[in-house]
């Protein structure tokens, strides 16, 4: 068991999340920066699969009830246990009834802390992971909490590349146009390939909003709800696109702009409020096969 | 039929009525059941759309989907579930004098109806019921209420629906079940989903 000290400002489970329930209105979820969660898996000798916890800009601190591997990965940030500094990014031993304390975040934002056997809490519906916008999974971290470690992991890996996440710069986040791209003015679309917008203070597990020049609508009707996919750029009534993270709704009534690949995502997730954001609009690969059966009329969205 | 490309592994099919995604969303289960359709993580119908995400190559099929062959659908296919109904929604006298029927009028129009699952969104297990007659749309309420009781029988747009848990919404409630709709610890867990018929059974208590 792991008895939760100091939670931080939003600690959750996260794991590979849901899915294939997307058709029921059920969230991915899973860990925002995944690379980073199965980095931490891995360090620790288990499956990339097993449960972490997520951090958000503060850290956490937990007891371990027995002795344990951990590993600290994603944003990067002072770790101890007890009084002793030791190493981010590595695997690291905790004795039983210590604390491992994860500091605030020197660069990104959310740390990812693995234990050797992962964090054991219910799966529901396949995957342990904290599901903020319905509300699956277990609740996130609380002081006093405990959650159960699993057992038995693999040995712990002895070398694997730890990126450091590097200071804050632009993020740059390449972006798919489509498929709603033309609902919005040619400014609009130049605007998003040149401007640079800020990451809003309002971002969270579900979507990283921004701030900056409105993007304007050339189609001003309804767009009737539709499938989102993770990556996805929505663009609501203000104007300001907003890239949807794992914990995004299913289905949305405002069109998307263009989706950014799953390879830029944990950058996203790593990007604090103020941040400036860049997009790269580039073209779905072989995008003229993807026309109607009718040779690709137009006007046909126009009914 | 037009197909649309979602970045780079998925596919955003746009169809014309309630009937064509209902027709394709079928076909797209028969397919995948049936092993003849590539890889796919997601299917998700939604109004007038059928997302497939999670695709290794999105183009193929894109080229592939509109020479299908795609079987409109029987009114009698899918489950039927009935759900007890108790017509005593806050809302009620507002929907019947948008209707201009009498009150008692609007549960033994309702119950009329036999409706399907559209699609599924907002929560999980909140489907959106199509079947009511156009006239009988609803414009959702301004201000949206801050905690709906689960089970709340409501209207929004041409749409049905039934909230699983507590929640907030703006849906015009015209009644309530007892009905669970949504338990992750049940097999499946939805008790709507997509191409699923439904019928509210007015009930006293």
């Amino acid at each position: 068991m792991i008895e939760v000290v100091r939670a931080g400002a939003l600690t959750t489970v996260q794991d590979l999340g849901r899915h294939g329930v997307a058709h029921l209105g059920v969230p991915r979820s899973g860990a925002l920066d995944e690379p980073a969660h199965r980095l931490a898996n891995r360090l620790v000798g288990n499956p990339e699969s097993a449960a972490t916890l997520e951090t958000t800009l503060t850290g956490t601190a937990v007891r371990l009830d027995a002795p344990a591997t951990v590993a600290v990965t994603g944003a990067t940030a002072p770790v101890r246990v007890g009084d002793r500094p030791v190493a981010w990014g590595a695997p690291v031993h905790v004795p039983a009834g210590a604390v491992l304390d994860v500091g605030t975040a020197a660069h990104g934002l959310r740390s990812y802390v693995a234990f050797s056997g992962g964090v054991d809490a219910p799966p529901v519906l396949g995957s342990r992971s904290t599901d903020l916008l319905s509300g699956l999974g277990p609740p996130r971290l609380s002081d006093g909490d405990r959650l159960p470690l699993g057992g038995a992991a693999g040995p712990p890996a002895a070398v694997d590349v730890v990126p450091v996440s590097a200071p804050a710069r632009d993020l740059v986040l390449r972006l798919v146009l489509g498929p709603r791209h033309d609902w919005f003015t040619d400014t609009a679309l130049e605007v998003l390939a040149t401007a640079r917008f800020q990451v809003a203070a309002a971002s969270n597990r579900i979507a990283l909003r921004t701030e900056g020049t409105a993007l304007e609508r050339a189609v001003h009707r309804e767009l009737p709800s539709e499938g989102m996919v993770l990556g996805g750029v929505q663009v609501p009534p203000n104007g300001c696109p907003l890239v949807f993270l794992a914990d995004h709704p299913t289905t949305g009534g405002y069109p998307v702009i263009g989706v950014v690949p799953v390879a830029d995502l944990a950058a996203a997730a790593q990007a604090r409020p103020g941040a400036r954001v860049r997009f790269i609009p580039i073209h779905p690969p072989d995008h003229d096969a993807a026309r109607d059966g009718s040779g690709g009329n137009h006007g046909e969205r126009d009914r | 039929m037009k197909v649309l490309r979602v970045g780079t592994n998925a596919l955003l099919v746009e169809l014309d009525s309630d009937g064509e995604v209902q027709a394709l969303h079928a076909e797209i289960t028969r397919r995948r059941a049936a092993g003849s359709l590539p890889p796919v993580g997601e299917v998700v119908p939604a109004a007038r759309t059928v997302l497939l995400d999670g695709l290794d190559d999105p183009g193929d099929l894109a080229r592939e989907l509109p020479s299908w062959d795609v079987p409109e659908q029987p009114a009698d296919a899918g489950d039927l579930i009935e759900v007890p109904t108790r017509y005593d929604g806050a809302d009620l006298a507002d929907v019947a004098a948008h209707w201009e029927v009498p009150v008692d009028e609007v549960a033994r129009i309702h119950a009329s109806v036999e409706f399907r699952v559209a699609f599924c969104g907002f929560a999980p297990g909140f489907g959106y019921l199509t079947g009511l007659d156009e006239r009988y749309a609803m414009p959702r309420l301004a201000t949206p209420r801050s905690a709906v009781p689960a089970g709340s029988v409501g209207l929004a747009g041409r749409y049905t629906g039934v909230y699983p848990r507590s929640s907030p919404g703006g849906w015009r409630l015209i009644g309530r079940t007892d009905l669970v709709l949504w338990d992750p610890e049940r097999e499946p867990a939805a008790l709507f989903t997509p191409g699923t018929r439904v019928r509210f059974v007015p009930v006293d208590q």
